[in-house]
């Protein structure tokens, strides 16, 4: 780990200042952000990041971390930490797929200590991207090359991906965020505005060492999810080689709307295959209006991964995630919701 | 001879427990020494080539650098590296040669870990970099016949044309892959002069090797080494002499003052040994009652370009069935690589999945159940040397382990048995490990108030080595394991062999026990000529040392301080033990750093294995295919169990490891670089306590008056073998699929 400087900001808009050296993501940003470290202290270790100065983003007090639930939807508070919201009975109830992502994501001591904000802003698993001695990666280094492409590549992105960089997201809460088609509410040097989730993340676009849109010392302060009678029926499945601690080969956040036979809403993530946080409207549109079978989820699934790109050991990937995908929607037509069921 | 029932068998807990889970224990990097510099390895970052050029300004920059070692100021100061077979290995600083990945190439000391490791990122190398060969199918590896070590390959009858005129024939190919011991305590060693003698400590499982070598490469006296190790944060056969710490003692030797380098977990994934990735041959012939009449086994091995180590597996699997005719071979294939080395049941574990897979597939062939097969093959008798077992209780473990299991409710059909959407498995599994002994001595004192001390240079590696001490001592001399005080892990003591081959508790316990046996002689002796003892006159031998009394046959007694007082202030006994078979200079040789072992199939009276069965249960999802095991019974045969509390965890731990070499654990390599992908512990997987819901542990009691005076054959690396081939067989059970490859992951039953 390098030499840095370590400041603590006394509230948000001053941290907003001091965090003026932030760049949209980029690994050699001269300032990031520190709320709960779990990515952000690895990567120093490892000397992917070498900021030259550290902001701490300390707790800035209740309601930044507050989970307001209401009928028009949920606020999290983006310093809320991953345990505290997945163990929320209000957001196990209304958002399953929220709490289930939340849960199934990393340790309980990770948990414990990972704030929301910072969990959709973690880092891809690429082994070439987490290891300087590796020369070439356009995300670490831009314009250095990718040696996933033609190395080891089993957990590696199958959509949304391009010859620059085949990396992976690895989250899973920001999956069921775009299910839901969350908004994130942003502190900057202007005030605060919000956006489209789904706009947080760019695509590679040849430029993959540029990973978010947030401006210079911009800081996540709340999720804002819409209510809609499909987060009631929602649910997160993860496939992963060990039962717990490890992140998605394949995953899904679902949400459906049923009515009588007829699905009138449906929503679809997918994680551990794409480039970025990925929703797939294409799968949604072949459910919506029809009965949920297991031929129309086949053809939801076949419609999600039309694009998808394999190179070499992710091959098996594009059938895993169909799979993935038909799994997670017959399970969440199965389940039994209680009163108000829709 | 003492009779081991009456010894073993007490579940103790660790006497070292309290000082482990508080952090008392003293670990090698934990020993203080005075006024240290630290050191830091840089390692190369190709696999392939030559270091043309080292640009060393920036490095030196740092502030507190004392000192950069590399192949140009130390390359001749040491004596060319030795691999674990004995033979060549990979060299580190004493050329430009880069032999693999990760390969150590300069010592950066300096004033602070950070400062070491700062610079150590400065230093610039400059490489004529050539193709690197990784592994089986990349194109420039060479693959020849190994040379078997002790004795040919197995033998016997004609086994190609058994099989060509067998009724049931069946032949399949098999791959391990690599796979890293990842001990939790790193590659550690600190080293401090003191004129001529040099003190090193540093994590060994054999600390008159670690002394010996050190010496040996320094080119100096044996006597002037000193190694130090008095626990060992898991070893399972990564810690024995190694290259590195001649550095670091040289290090020591430039900068004036001790050196202590602590290596970081991606560094010990290339400056450590590892386990080999293997492909594997089998054919076996049988007639239709399932009696195997052919068995035909080869295996091809990966190891580095200089070194022939392999670990030849086939010495067990022609070993494991009654059958006229078998034939084997073993074939190593050279590459880029690091030099591979022993990891916990080093041949068994990758050669039995292979044969107990194959037993799996033929019992289907056979349409007969899988443990019926083992049943129809069981022997008495090494298949091929035609010596008798020691002890054999293979089938008791497979029927005690079956019923505990519910092998009664398999349906035998593959891909029937359902709980909803997850596919139930059962498989099982053949376990065996050679049952080894080395020589020990051991030095043991006892006083009048009825404490013993016993001093050995043994290796607390885990396993509970200090505990087992104490026993064999508290035991032999009718005392507590709290009056016991135990030191180990300095090569200051009396010598043992490496802890290794699961020899440790055998060796240990039979030499403690004769030297206790010694100092029980002299105070009965004392006692039967003494006017003031009740047992004056008594039959010496029939005396025991029992519940802090000598005690005569007919009950009389007299308190062990009187009897101990009168042979002086404090008692005490040397003792060597040499297990039948082994040269009588075979302490003396170990004393020199060259351990003999005896065990297996090198014994010329009996053929000395353990044997067990692994049962487990699977669930695989029908349509994601996620594995899970919901629940493992294995049942073990390995004579006289010491301490059964140990033996328990030994045993369980075996059978996760072997799960998790089924399913999890494969070091990931870059193939065009030859360089290994997941070297950290987060992306090398292992199981999580969710993986591992349920492992039931069944020690089948077996008395073995043939193995070794006390009957004990060594669980230490027995858990593991076979676990991999029970997994695959409980997966086929499940899906009907066929997996060959380890490790099995949701991809490859899609």
């Amino acid at each position: 780990m390098r030499s840095f400087v370590f400041e603590r900001a006394a509230d948000l808009p001053q941290a907003v200042k001091l965090g003026a050296g932030t760049r949209q993501g980029q690994t050699d940003a001269p300032a990031q952000f520190l709320a709960g470290g779990t990515t952000l202290i690895d990567l120093m270790k490892l000397e992917v990041l070498t900021p030259q100065r550290v902001v701490h983003l300390q707790s800035p007090g209740a309601p930044w971390s507050a989970i307001e639930v209401s009928p028009n939807g949920a606020r999290l508070g983006a310093f809320a930490k991953m345990s505290t919201v997945a163990d929320d009975a209000r957001v196990l109830a209304q958002y399953p797929v929220i709490a289930q992502s939340l849960q199934l994501a990393a340790s309980a001591q990770i948990r414990n200590m990972a704030t929301l904000g910072g969990n959709v802003l973690q880092r891809t698993r690429c082994p070439y991207y987490r290891d300087p001695s590796w020369s070439a990666c356009n995300k670490r280094v831009p314009g250095s090359g990718c040696a996933a492409i033609h190395g080891f590549n089993r957990n590696h992105a199958i959509l949304g991906v391009d010859e620059n960089c085949i990396s992976q997201y690895p989250g899973d809460f920001a999956i069921a965020l775009i299910a839901l088609d969350a908004r994130v509410e942003l502190m900057g040097a202007e005030g605060t505005r919000l956006i489209p989730f789904a706009s947080l993340h760019t695509g590679v676009q040849s430029q993959p060492h540029i990973e978010t849109t947030l401006k210079p010392g911009e800081i996540i302060i709340a999720f804002h999810v819409p209510a809609g009678a499909w987060t009631r029926r929602s649910l997160y499945l993860k496939v992963r080689d060990r039962a717990s601690y490890e992140f998605a080969i394949a995953s899904a956040a679902v949400a459906l709307s049923i009515e009588g036979e007829e699905v009138r809403e449906a929503r679809i993530g997918l994680g551990g295959m794409a480039y970025r946080p990925w929703r797939s409207q294409e799968a949604e549109n072949i459910l919506i209006g029809n009965p949920l079978t297991e031929s129309s989820a086949a053809a939801a699934a076949a419609a999600a991964l039309k694009s998808a790109i394999g190179h070499g050991h992710n091959d098996y990937k594009p059938e895993l995630a169909r799979r993935t995908i038909v799994r997670a929607l017959l399970e969440a037509k199965a389940l039994q919701l209680s009163s108000g069921a829709s | 001879m003492r009779d081991a029932e009456n010894l073993f068998g007490i579940p103790t807990s660790r006497i070292d427990g309290v000082d482990k889970v508080t952090g008392a224990a003293r670990y090698a990097s934990d020993e203080p020494v005075v006024n240290p510099a630290y050191g830091y390895f840089v390692t190369s970052t190709i696999a392939r080539g030559r270091i043309s050029a080292f640009k060393l300004d920036r490095a030196k920059a740092v502030r507190g650098v004392l000192d950069i070692l590399t192949y140009q100021n130390v390359g001749n100061e040491a004596a060319p590296p030795v691999g674990p077979d004995g033979g060549p290995t990979t060299t580190t600083l004493e050329s430009d040669r880069i032999w693999h990945d990760g390969q150590i190439i300069a010592v950066v000391v300096a004033e602070t870990y950070e400062a070491a490791r700062e610079a150590a990122n400065r230093v610039e190398v400059v490489y004529v970099e050539e193709k690197p060969s990784a592994s089986f199918d990349s194109p420039g590896v060479e693959s020849v016949p190994h040379k078997p070590q002790k004795s040919p390959d197995p033998k016997k009858g004609d086994a190609a044309g058994a099989f060509a005129a067998a009724a049931v024939k069946f032949e399949a190919r098999y791959s391990t892959p690599t796979q890293h011991h990842n001990p939790i305590e790193l590659f550690t060693a600190t080293c401090a002069w003191d004129g001529p003698k040099l003190t090193v400590y540093e994590p060994s499982q054999f600390m008159w090797g670690t002394k010996n070598s050190v010496a040996a490469r320094l080119r100096v006296n044996p006597e002037q080494v000193r190694a130090v190790s008095r626990y060992i944060g898991g070893a399972f056969g990564s810690k024995g002499p190694n290259p590195r710490t001649v550095w670091v003692a040289i290090a020591a030797k430039r900068v004036g003052r001790p050196v202590k380098l602590v290596p970081t977990r991606d560094q010990s994934f290339t400056i450590a040994t590892y386990r080999a990735e293997t492909r594997q041959h089998i054919k076996l012939g049988a007639s239709a009652d399932g009696k195997l009449t052919s068995l035909i086994h080869e295996g091809w091995e990966v190891t580095s370009r200089p070194s022939g180590y392999n670990v030849s597996g086939v010495e067990s699997t022609a070993r494991m069935y009654a059958c006229p005719n078998i034939a084997t071979a073993v074939n190593v294939v050279h590459a880029d690589r690091n030099t591979p080395g022993y990891m916990r049941a080093p041949p068994e574990t990758p050669y039995m999945f292979a044969l107990e897979s194959a037993m799996d597939e033929l019992a289907y062939e056979l349409k007969m159940d899988p443990v019926e097969l083992r049943r129809v093959n069981d022997t008495q008798t090494d298949p091929v040397d035609g010596l008798p077992f020691s002890s054999r209780s293979l089938m008791q473990c497979f029927d005690q382990a079956a019923a505990k299991f519910g092998w009664r409710h398999r349906d035998a059909r593959p891909g029937v048995m359902r709980d909803g959407e997850w596919l139930i498995g059962f498989g099982c599994a053949t376990a065996c490990y050679p049952s080894n002994l080395g020589p020990a001595a051991v030095r043991v004192s006892l006083t009048p108030d009825g404490k013993a001390t016993v001093g050995l240079a043994g290796h607390e590696i885990g396993t509970g080595a200090y505990t087992l001490v104490a026993i064999s001592t508290a035991r032999s001399l009718g005392l507590h394991v709290d009056d016991v005080t135990v030191h180990m892990g300095d090569s200051d003591l009396p010598p043992i062999m490496v802890a290794g081959g699961s020899n440790n508790a055998a060796s240990a316990a039979n030499v403690v026990v004769k030297a206790c046996d010694e100092l029980k002689q002299r105070i009965a002796k004392a006692a039967v000529d003494a006017a003031d003892s009740p047992l004056r006159g008594a039959d010496a031998d029939k005396l025991t040392l029992t519940d802090g009394k000598l005690l005569g046959p007919s009950g009389e007694s007299e308190p062990l301080a009187r009897a101990v007082s009168r042979t002086g202030h404090r008692i005490e006994a040397y003792a060597e033990y040499i297990p039948e078979g082994l040269p009588p200079s075979a302490v003396a040789d170990m004393s020199k750093g060259n351990p003999l072992m005896l065990g297996g199939a090198g014994r010329k009276d009996v053929a000395a294995f353990a044997f067990g069965a692994h049962f487990v249960e699977v669930r695989v999802h029908s349509r994601t295919r996620e594995i899970r095991v919901p629940r493992v019974v294995s049942a073990f045969a390995a004579g006289t169990i010491v301490n059964p509390k140990a033996a328990y965890s030994q045993f369980m731990g075996g059978a996760i490891w072997g799960l998790s070499s089924a399913l999890l654990e494969e070091t990931e390599m870059d193939e065009g670089s030859a360089r290994y992908i997941n070297d950290n512990l987060a992306d090398y997987l292992i199981p999580v306590n969710a993986d591992v819901p349920s492992v039931e542990i069944i020690m089948v009691p077996e008395k073995d008056e043939r193995v070794n005076p006390l009957g004990i054959k060594g669980i230490g690396e027995i858990g593991i073998v076979g676990m991999n081939a029970a997994v695959a067989n409980a997966v086929f059970h499940a899906t009907g699929k066929r997996v060959r490859e380890l490790p099995i992951r949701a991809e490859k039953l899609l």
